[in-house]
């Protein structure tokens, strides 16, 4: 099954499908953009600071997903040591990030007119804050270390522990009282949320799903790349 | 309407910075990832024009070589 997964062969699908899903992307953010801001309504109680819903959200599932699955590559990398599996971790890593960053950033925007502060010791946003620190120390880790049983040891250590993380940002909002309210979207339970407001939510999630996607896509070669000069190297 | 589109009933400020913000994250993010795709590309392809004869011959036998030496090119 692992060769499914060899580097040569996914360098030839990621080379070609970058500018389609570059294409896609545009066309998916430019429909989803039209619909956060000007065609779906405004909120009975938060007005038009609503939308900010559209940012928010879709980055904050978008930055919980990708550290998830870094953490499953990791640990099948832990367990039966495929080198790809590290370098698809590390090539998500970095949209993670961005991700985490706009949830934060977006959240704390939206914090000021709907609850009156820019910040608060909430258990969300502080389980998310943490997040963004493991994606911080995952990147650095990949820099700091040389040698390649350290690296591959560290980073997999700290998505694992990250991962416990992971349950948490889910569950805070029922395990304790905090700002954010409890789930409106939800995958095995009855969903909460208008349609006219979930549907620009999807497309907005599809959209920074396929940026996600893209951004993989050209990292995911410059690591592959990266190897490849190292090998010309040794000839 | 316009006025009403930017100002949003005073949630304007806070709309458009979110938006604005993320938006600047991603040609940010988009940008040095292509950097740094492009500076590999280039050093792939100075080391591949040192190689000589018999190397450049080994070298463009993986599959993976030839295909990086395509999308340089283009």
């Amino acid at each position: 099954m692992f060769k499914l997964f060899e580097p040569n062969k996914i360098f030839n699908i990621t080379s070609k499908v970058q500018k389609y899903v570059l294409f896609i992307f545009i066309i998916v953010l430019s429909l989803g953009l039209a619909e956060a801001l000007f065609i779906s309504p405004e909120d009975y109680l938060q007005g038009h600071s609503v939308r900010i819903m559209y940012v928010h959200v879709p980055s904050a599932w978008i930055s919980l997903g990708i550290f998830s699955l870094i953490a499953l590559l990791s640990l099948i990398n832990f367990i039966f040591k495929n080198k790809n599996f590290s370098i698809i971790a590390k090539s998500l890593a970095p949209s993670g990030l961005i991700f985490n960053i706009i949830a934060l950033v977006t959240g704390s925007i939206w914090g000021k007119p709907t609850w009156g502060t820019w910040w608060a010791w909430d258990a969300r946003i502080t389980s998310m804050l943490i997040l963004m620190l493991f994606y911080l120390m995952y990147i650095l880790a990949w820099r700091i270390y040389d040698k390649k049983e350290y690296v591959n040891k560290a980073t997999s250590l700290i998505a694992i522990f990250g991962a416990l993380n992971i349950p948490i940002i889910k569950f805070s909002v029922d395990w304790w009282s905090t700002l954010h309210q409890t789930s409106s979207v939800s995958i095995f339970s009855e969903t909460t949320i208008h349609a006219s407001m979930l549907i620009p939510l999807l497309i907005m999630t599809a959209a920074f799903s396929l940026f996600s996607l893209l951004i993989f896509l050209m990292k995911y070669n410059t690591e592959l790349i990266k190897i490849k000069n190292k090998g010309l190297d040794r000839l | 309407m316009i006025k009403e589109l930017i100002f949003m009933n005073g949630y304007g400020a806070y709309v458009w910075s979110a938006f604005s913000f993320t938006l600047i994250s991603f040609i940010f993010l988009y940008v040095i990832i292509k950097i740094n795709l492009t500076k590999e590309q280039d050093k792939f392809l100075i080391k591949f024009n040192l190689l000589n004869k018999s190397k450049i011959k080994i070298a463009k036998a993986q599959s993976t070589n030839r295909k990086i030496l395509e999308t340089s090119i283009s």
